[in-house]
């Protein structure tokens, strides 16, 4: 046997023997079905504190997915990471009550204003360091960028094969994954080799609901950052429950490079923005009565809109 | 400067898509606007008439890689070719349509080339740009301008420093448009098997069951659409037999489709086709952004609501306060009297 099949022996036994891990992207979204102009800073980027915070829906089915694959194998691991302000270890919580095994929020004012590339550097430095790992399941897209990019693009940084719009996992084992992709014309069911990076569609099933006993376990679950900026004292809590403390990262705990951060990390600007302005149109308001109708169709077969 | 490369899509019947004939469109008049070439990629199996389908949209260089393995689409082996092609060429700037295909392949190349993507653009322009912090100045920027926040806002972004500028765009946004029945390119084609290792085929495709498009909503000149409003499955009947009646196509609201009214191939808006039709009759639709965003182009509005505050009716030409279970049945019964 040549060194080269002894070493990728080794590393698939490895593989094996470590627990199937699943690293969940997800992402804390202002609610953008109702933006003011008081959301927008001078410089093109969002005040997102103006604005309500959700768990992002499409991540919410990725989280599913990967639920959905522990509960077939007990032994899995799902892992949330998200990149964020320091309020965005609600969602870490929120994946807990629902069956997630652990939350990583990476977070740091030199992550501000990235776009999709500067994110996908830091996500996947991130996951670096938590690998090895299996797979990594976000949702196709967020809803204030819609740009469906940071699932690709973590995957290429991380040189793993992509399967987007995913509408369900169909199976798991150590070595693969088939799954069922949503297209415009039809289906799609693929096999891959893992890891492999896999971005969920919001086709994919609904997200379970809190369960009750994990929502008892983990609603004194925290960061650092916000037990230091929480007025109650629980120290002793978090000695004797090592798990409620969720793990924050930041640049430096990532070695990440400053110059593929934030702002100077993102060869996309943003060079204005415009309020979407309703135009009044002259519009002409007739009720639905028979009259008003005939000489509606009879002026739209005069001028040839209809034939 | 260098020129403008479309990465082009191969159909289901081996034409290329209608998506990347109307980027071609636009890539030709933003060549001409920069004075440079317009270029082309395929990347597929037993394409026939290439040069017949692309040169009469302007196409100076049309790329090919052929290969059994490049149809179906799969991620890997296309980003290989694509980046190689990409590396050589420099291309200043790389548009793709916002497709399942398009919005898998463009994040996975801009990430590897390190460059700017903007997604769903709903517009692309030449402009420049002063940046105060360094001061300096980008001459012939494209714009890539689109809906962001729910739509509620319209961004400009542009890649001053990055090439290529990356973009991709619906189908539907841009006008399919010849450039001129004679005019001739040249086609390169690519060394697929060179390029390609065993690594990129990790993905393989089991089963596939793609639909003929029964529906051709984009291209109908007439659209009798639906909204929540209509209430029920049934209720949609009525719009179906307008439209029969007028020759023309139904189409609905997110809102429509998600509560199972019609299939999910009728969808107008944001997430669903742009359509550009003579006339657009909006039934019980109250006018989301989203929604509005798929239709205000077109020639004409009526919208048919009991709500005279909703928002579809301000953009309407005529607004018809009633209810769809009352006004289409009349539509229907005065357009057969009057065009009698």
């Amino acid at each position: 046997m040549q060194l080269s099949d002894l070493c990728v022996s080794v590393v698939s036994i490895i593989f094996k023997l470590m627990s199937f891990r699943i690293i969940v992207l997800a992402k804390q979204v202002p609610d953008t079905r109702n933006v003011g102009k008081d959301a927008m800073k001078a410089d093109g980027t969002v005040n997102r504190a103006a604005l309500p915070a959700i768990f992002n829906p499409e991540d919410l089915h990725a989280l599913e997915q990967a639920l959905r694959i522990k509960d077939k194998m007990p032994d899995a691991e799902v892992i949330l990471l998200t990149m964020g302000p320091f309020r965005a270890a609600e969602i870490i919580r929120e994946s807990l009550y629902r069956g997630a095994d652990r939350g990583y929020l990476i977070t740091d004012r030199k992550f501000a204003g990235s776009d999709t590339l500067a994110t996908s550097y830091a996500l996947s430095l991130a996951i670096k360091k938590l690998a090895p790992f299996h797979m990594v399941i976000s949702g196709r897209q967020a809803i204030d960028g819609d740009t469906a990019q940071v699932g690709p693009q973590t995957a290429e940084k991380l040189s793993i094969p992509q399967i987007t719009y995913a509408e369900e996992i169909i199976s798991v084992d150590e070595k693969t994954v088939t799954v069922r992709r949503r297209l415009e014309r039809g289906v799609e069911v693929v096999k891959c080799a893992l890891p492999v990076a896999i971005t969920v569609h919001s086709s994919a099933p609904i997200c379970r609901q809190r369960i009750s006993k994990l929502l008892m376990k983990y609603k004194h679950a925290r960061t650092v950052t916000e037990l230091q900026n929480e007025t109650k004292d629980y120290t002793d809590l978090y000695i004797n429950r090592p798990y409620l403390m969720i793990d924050e990262w930041t640049a430096d705990d990532l070695s990440a490079k400053p110059e593929m951060l934030g702002l100077s990390g993102s060869p996309t600007k943003v060079k204005k923005i415009e309020n979407v302005v309703f135009q009044h149109k002259d519009s002409r308001v007739i009720t639905g009565d028979d009259k008003e109708i005939d000489a509606l169709m009879l002026e739209l077969i005069k001028s040839h809109v209809i034939g | 400067m260098n020129n403008i490369f479309v990465y082009c899509e191969v159909t289901e019947e081996g034409t290329i898509a209608d998506v990347s004939l109307e980027l071609l469109s636009k890539g030709k008049k933003l060549a001409g606007d920069l004075d440079v070439k317009l270029e082309a990629v395929v990347i597929g199996y037993n394409v026939a008439n290439l040069e017949a389908q692309l040169f009469p949209f302007g196409v100076d260089f049309i790329h090919y890689a052929d290969d059994e393995r490049l149809f179906p689409y799969t991620t890997l082996p296309h980003a290989s070719i694509l980046l190689n092609v990409f590396s050589k060429e420099r291309p200043e700037i790389a548009i793709f349509g916002a497709t399942s295909i398009g919005r898998d392949l463009a994040p996975r190349i801009a990430s590897a080339l390190r460059c700017g993507l903007t997604a769903d653009c709903t517009s692309l322009e030449i402009g420049d740009h002063f940046e105060n912090k360094t001061q300096t100045e980008y001459k012939n920027l494209l714009y890539q301008i689109r809906p962001a926040f729910g739509g509620n806002i319209i961004a400009t972004i542009i890649n001053p420093e990055t090439r290529p500028q990356m973009a991709t765009v619906r189908e539907g946004v841009m006008k399919k448009e010849e450039f001129s029945g004679s005019h001739k390119g040249k086609l390169k084609k690519i060394d697929a098997k060179a390029i390609l290792k065993d690594d990129d085929f990790a993905i393989t495709i089991i089963e596939r069951h793609m639909e003929k498009s029964k529906i051709d909503i984009k291209n109908a000149q007439v659209i009798i659409s639906g909204g929540y409003g209509v209430g029920s499955r049934e209720n949609f009947n009525l719009l179906f037999d307008l439209a029969d009646v007028l020759g023309a196509q139904v189409g609905a609201s997110r809102a429509a489709v998600d509560a199972g009214f019609v299939e999910h191939e009728r969808q107008i808006g944001q997430t669903g086709v742009t359509v550009r039709p003579k006339l657009y009759i909006a039934c019980g639709i109250s006018g989301a952004v989203q929604h509005r965003a798929g239709m205000d182009q077109s020639a004409q509005i009526i919208s048919i609501n009991t709500d005279i505050h909703a928002p579809l009716n301000h953009i309407a030409d005529f607004a018809i306060i009633g209810n769809v279970a009352d006004v289409i049945p009349k539509m229907i019964k005065y357009y057969k009297k009057n065009s009698k």
